[in-house]
């Protein structure tokens, strides 16, 4: 047996140690939070490094050879009737680099939640242990989902997910705000859960299409050259969709759910609820990715049928994803603009960069969506923990307009949030986040003024604009924490919490830097070369060329995009700088913007008022509705029968019982009252104790008996013939 | 001959009854004592059953048969297949936690588990039945003595009316199902009720057509189909705790199994016929029951009309009349048994110490029962789907299911668009009890509450276990299920 026989097996193990860090916890060590920690941390180091060996072990320049031959192994799992389900394992080159990424910031955040639920040690939270189990279950959900080999079992450890996402958006639970209309944590996690179940359930729904229509769920099986064909001659319910659009769409509502893309985004923000880490780890990193990864990893299916080659049709499923995609992106980045709290900044920021990713692939941009998703998974979970050190660090203040002058007094945080500030908004050449979204722009435009799709042409102007926006809110953001002077008491006595904090920190900025360039475009002027883009040639071979038509990548530089990707990030990070930055703002001061932008501000503030519009359209409805139902279909209408039944049932009983006491008891009464009548009268009639009476008789009896001795038999004739016998 | 491991099953309850009737009405804690042994002797010997189900031969085992009226041809007949096995299972799990969490019944405890006792060997009798006769038999039994359980121990506000409802209306039902039995009886002229030689009978389809509704709905009344659901919420909420739990629990599938064992496998041309349009009363069970579920302001009735919609699943799955969906309705049979029975267990727990079911004046009970809580949440992620529970594969196959049987009538896929939305209204009235009863602020006059004994920690980990263990890893169950639906669907033709 070698190493590479072992491999797979390995994989198969990864997501085990945190699941029994789970239960360890869980179960026994609920009280103890030291061990509680050491044992959650302890077992996400080993799964990350069982990850990083798979992923060391199976990198190369060229992907060609682990996408036909991926780590892979399986087992029966489900019988059901003829076949089987089957759970396995599967490692391509596409789910080599998500289980990188996703070792790496789950053990920077398991690590930095030491730090931050217990306040730099100082304070520890009463449900500690707990958090620690939740996040060790939450990982296994994640890396089980990495490694998944079909949609059943990437269902399961993504329902898993929700699961945790849920417990932990709601972790202080016992929260509550003195506004109403404030959104708690408990709220919080139900909307989140319920949200996102909307999605799952069309998911669902999907899934058992797709089995049905092929009798597989293995990606490996699903995504084959042969299956593919048949699902896309296969017609479906729905006229002028083949089966594989209709699946593609299903399974995309997942991902609308999971990755809070419009219309089912209400619920990423309002899961801010929850602790930072969290926030960081599931609502950024690794969670919501995953439902772009599941999009990534079935985007084979959802091209069937396009093809670059003849006239470049885009299918059904990538047209909904680029709109679905431009549409969010570009929103969330205006909502961002206006939010005051720092994590809901970051978390529509979210919104707006995995829509960058969905948009992507629905024009067709594959390894620019898959490179993007790890970059923003690095910087976006730097942010977040950031954000989270700066929190903690001025004693729970989450409003940025009472901040100010963080700088001076958490160095560390400071430097690697401007590290990510600037990664995200897409700074040039020096950061990861410039090199995965000027990927997606160049791929755009090309598409879009080379190819001649008008739709990418669409995508490409407003993913540029929201890039802007993002520079801008990256700048509002950086300068309203960290420049001028403290604008409240907690912020001037703010500080660095402790070594666990801010070390994540600082390898999660490394990733944020460097991780940019494995993917430098061939064709980029001075650092481009032939090897110069390995995530390309590795990831890109996941989808062997067979089923992909995904777009060529552009083979000479367009001057348009590149020109405008070197000026997008500075100018709205200077745009930043000159409202927020060169004169801060005082403490009190109104933000400049509620002026500037007049009456568009209180619409972007209340984020469309989309959950007010949902609230009235949707969820008062369907309680009112159910209300009614009861009390209507059920208890007046169902019951209602029911009871006049058993009404009329009684009723008949009690007409029975009316005609049983008039006719038939009545009757019976009523003869023996007449026999005892007539006995007692009749008595007085005939026995008068009188001869001549008893003579009289006597003589009247002979004289009948007479009569009928002479003329019996005429009367009997005479009888018959009355009758007619 | 070998031992009679069906009927001692089915009759140890049965005994165990005679002894608590006669016993004298002081002695409480013998009466509990005896119930719980005679309980756990039962469940001990469905486990073993389970265990020892040959599941390379299938087919009916244990198999018993013994004359009983030779003139109308009726005889003893039990064994079980792989539907019914799992059932057999379920019935002693319920009846021995239903046992423990009952020990608090202070009213004349002893005719308390005489009562619970005839009914579960009614239900055994059922499901281990294979001669219509004793199939009939047995399924009076085991309604019956619910009337005495609920007008007698049950909720006072509406025991009179709940107890007379469901009795009622299952009776009918029952007489309804029993006409249609008669007619196949009479019509196949074989002069036997012997399930297994009826279902080689033969019978016309035009009669089979005619007669199928009748009895599939008649016994449907017990499986809550709607519209004949409606004694159900009512009463199971009038029920004492583990009138609820083996009620809910295993009651309902007696009329579900009764609906398929009977209705499907003997009228296999009715049913093809019938079950695309009854389907879509099944829908109507699982969205309506769960939309209705989320509207209740009591918590019991939260979970009767929960009922109401798992239910329909089952016979969603059934009407599927494919190898998935059907092992997803026998499944769900089995995984929605022991999660109401959890629900139930739980609710009874919760109102014998708050004396109010009132959603809005409960919370925080998490600090008093944490593991009362933590069982109801785990009985929650089973009703609301989640993986790693056994009412996800459930629910997984049967959704597989109505895709897969989308040539039986156009409306199949729509079925289950429409249904998923039951899942969701599933999850809201779940996360909504769960915070309202268990999260939250607890109020001052709960504070000082007991928390659940010992007892009731047992019954609960037992049903947790099963939910869970089902849920990791479901071939201990479908593999034997498998089998069983695999003769069932070769009378339907198919296969």
């Amino acid at each position: 047996m070698t190493v590479h026989d072992l491999l797979p097996i390995l994989t198969a193990l990864i997501p085990l140690p945190t699941f029994i860090a789970f239960a360890l916890i869980i179960l026994f060590f609920n009280k103890w939070k030291r061990v509680s920690h050491s044992i959650a941390i302890g077992a996400m180091l080993l799964a990350f490094l069982m990850a990083q060996v798979v992923f060391w072990s199976v990198i190369a320049p060229d992907g060609h050879e682990l996408a036909e031959h991926p780590l892979h192994v399986q087992i029966p799992w489900l019988p059901s009737g003829a076949e089987a389900l089957e759970m396995g394992v599967l490692i391509d080159p596409l789910g080599a680099f998500v289980l990188f990424f996703v070792s790496i910031t789950c053990l920077c955040i398991f690590v930095y939640s030491v730090g931050y639920m217990s306040e730099g040690g100082k304070h520890y939270d009463p449900r500690y242990s707990r958090f620690f189990a939740y996040i060790s279950l939450f990982a296994t959900g994640m890396l089980g989902l990495t490694v998944a080999d079909n949609l059943l079992m990437l269902f399961i450890f993504w329902e898993i997910m929700g699961l945790c996402s849920y417990l932990l958006i709601g972790f202080w639970w016992e929260k509550n705000y003195p506004d109403p209309k404030q959104v708690n944590p408990r709220q919080a996690g139900l909307k989140a859960f319920m949200t996102t179940r909307v999605g799952d359930v069309i998911m669902l729904l999907g899934i058992a299409y797709l089995y049905s229509a092929t009798g597989t769920l293995s990606f490996r099986e699903l995504l084959s050259a042969e299956t593919l064909g048949i699902l896309k001659e296969m017609p479906s319910y729905i006229p002028g969709l083949s089966a594989a659009a209709l699946a593609g769409l299903l399974l995309f509502g997942g991902t609308v759910g999971k990755s809070a893309q419009f219309p089912l985004h209400v619920w990423l923000p309002d899961a801010m609820e929850g602790p930072t880490p969290v926030s960081a780890m599931i609502h950024a990193a690794t969670m919501v990715s995953a439902g772009v990864y599941m999009a990534v990893r079935m985007f084979p299916l959802l091209q069937v049928g396009f093809d670059i080659h003849h006239g470049a049709q885009l299918t059904t499923p990538m047209i909904v994803m680029a709109l679905i995609g431009t549409f969010s992106a570009f929103m969330a980045a205006t909502i961002a603009v206006a939010q005051d709290d720092i994590k809901r900044v970051l978390a529509y920021s979210t919104i707006s960069q995995l829509a960058y990713m969905v948009a992507a692939l629905g024009i067709g941009a594959y390894v620019a969506a898959a490179f993007h998703l790890i970059a923003h998974a690095f910087f976006k979970a730097l942010l977040f923990l950031g954000s989270g050190s700066i929190i903690v660090g001025s004693h729970h203040e989450q409003d940025m307009m009472k901040m100010g002058g963080l700088f001076k007094r958490m160095p560390v945080t400071a430097i690697t949030f401007i590290v990510g500030g600037l990664s995200l908004s897409g700074f040039p050449l020096f950061f990861a986040g410039f090199w995965s979204k000027d990927e997606i722009l160049a791929v755009a435009y090309h598409a879009g003024f080379n190819e001649g799709i008008v739709l990418a042409v669409v995508v490409y102007v407003f993913l540029a604009l929201g890039a802007l926006l993002t520079a801008f809110y990256t700048g509002r953001q950086i300068c309203l924490t960290f420049l001028g002077q403290p604008r409240s008491d907690h912020a001037a006595h703010a500080h660095e919490v402790s070594w666990t904090v801010y070390v994540p920190l600082i390898a999660l900025a490394l990733f944020a830097v460097f991780f940019g360039y494995i993917g430098i475009p061939e064709v980029f002027p001075l650092l481009g070369g032939e090897h110069s883009n390995l995530f390309h040639h590795f990831v890109g071979a996941t989808l062997g060329t067979e089923t992909l038509h995904q777009l060529p990548h552009p083979e000479q530089l367009d001057l348009l995009p590149f020109v405008l990707s070197f000026l997008i990030s500075p100018l709205g990070l200077l745009a930043g700088y000159l409202v927020y930055g060169r004169k801060p703002l005082q403490a009190g001061q109104p933000d400049p913007l509620v002026k500037a932008l007049g009456p568009l501000y209180p619409v972007l503030k209340n984020k469309y008022y989309v959950d007010e519009l949902y609230d009235a359209v949707f969820i008062q409805p369907a309680i009112k509705l159910a209300k009614w139902v009861y009390k209507w279909v059920d208890r007046w209408f169902i019951d209602g029968i029911l009871h006049n039944v058993a009404r009329g049932a009684f009723g008949l009983g009690h007409l029975n019982r009316r005609f049983d006491l008039a006719v038939i008891n009545g009757g019976v009464d009523r003869m023996t009252d007449g026999i005892k009548w007539l006995a007692q009268n009749g008595r007085q009639v005939l026995q008068t104790g009188q001869v001549q009476h008893y003579l009289l008789q006597v003589l009247f009896f002979l004289c009948g008996f007479g009569v009928l001795y002479v003329w019996g038999d005429a009367i009997l004739a005479f009888i018959q013939r009355l009758l007619g016998i | 001959m070998n031992f009679p491991l069906l009927s001692v099953i089915t009759f140890t309850p049965a005994l165990a009854a005679v002894v608590l009737l006669m016993l004298p009405k002081d002695r409480k804690d013998e009466a509990r004592v005896i119930a719980a042994v005679a309980s756990f002797f039962t469940m001990a010997l469905c486990i073993w059953a389970y265990f020892s189900y040959d599941r390379a031969a299938g087919g009916f085992q244990f198999v018993e048969q013994v004359d009983w009226i030779p003139a109308i041809g009726t005889t003893y007949h039990v064994g079980v297949d792989g539907i019914s096995l799992p059932l057999l299972l379920l019935n002693g799990v319920v009846a021995f936690t239903g046992v423990l969490i009952s020990w608090g019944v202070d009213d004349r405890p002893n005719l308390f588990f005489a009562f619970l006792f005839l009914v579960v060997t009614g239900v055994f009798g059922v499901f281990v039945s294979l001669d219509l006769f004793y199939l009939f038999f047995a399924y009076e039994l085991a309604v019956f003595p619910m009337y005495l359980l609920i007008s007698m121990w049950g909720w006072k506000k509406t025991r009179n009316y709940a107890a007379m409802k469901l009795t009622l209306y299952l009776l009918i039902g029952s007489i309804v199902a029993l006409v249609g039995i008669l007619a196949f009886y009479f019509e196949a002229g074989l002069q036997t009720f012997d399930i297994l030689a009826l279902r080689e009978a033969g019978v016309g389809g035009a009669f089979q057509k005619a007669w199928f509704l009748p009895v599939f709905l008649g016994f449907g009344v017990l499986a809550g189909v709607w519209p004949f659901h409606s004694w159900s919420p009512d009463g199971h909420v009038a029920a004492p705790s583990a009138g609820s739990m083996v009620h809910a629990g295993v009651l309902m599938k007696v009329g579900a199994y009764s609906a398929l064992r009977v209705g499907v496998e003997l009228f296999p041309e009715g049913a093809q016929f019938w079950l695309p349009y009854v389907i879509l009363l099944t829908l109507v069970n699982v969205v309506y029951g769960s939309m209705i579920a989320l509207a209740q302001e009591d918590f019991k009735y939260v979970i009767g009309f929960s009922s109401v919609s798992h239910m329909g699943l089952v016979s969603m799955g059934f009407a599927t009349m494919s190898p998935i969906g059907l092992s997803g309705a026998a499944l769900q049979m089995f995984s929605h048994g022991v999660m109401t029975a959890l629900f139930f267990a739980v609710v009874g727990m919760v109102y014998d110490r708050a004396h109010t079911r009132h959603i809005p004046d409960l919370g925080g009970f998490a600090k008093i029962m944490p593991m009362a809580a933590v069982a109801f949440i785990i009985g929650g992620l089973v009703s609301m789907g989640m993986p790693g529970f056994s009412g996800f594969i459930a629910e997984v196959q049967i959704f597989l299911g109505l895709w897969q049987a989308r040539n039986l009538a156009w409306w199949y896929p729509w079925v289950a668009v429409l249904a998923s939305t039951g899942i969701i209204f599933t999850a809201a009235y779940v996360l909504r009890v769960v915070q309202r009863v268990f999260f939250g602020k607890l109020k001052p006059e709960y504070a000082g509450l007991p928390g659940i004994s010992v007892l009731d920690k047992v019954a609960l980990g037992i049903l947790c276990t099963i939910l869970v263990v089902v849920g990791i890893y479901p071939r201990i169950i479908t593999g034997v299920i498998e089998l069983g639906v695999t003769s069932t669907l070769a009378l339907l033709g198919g296969g």
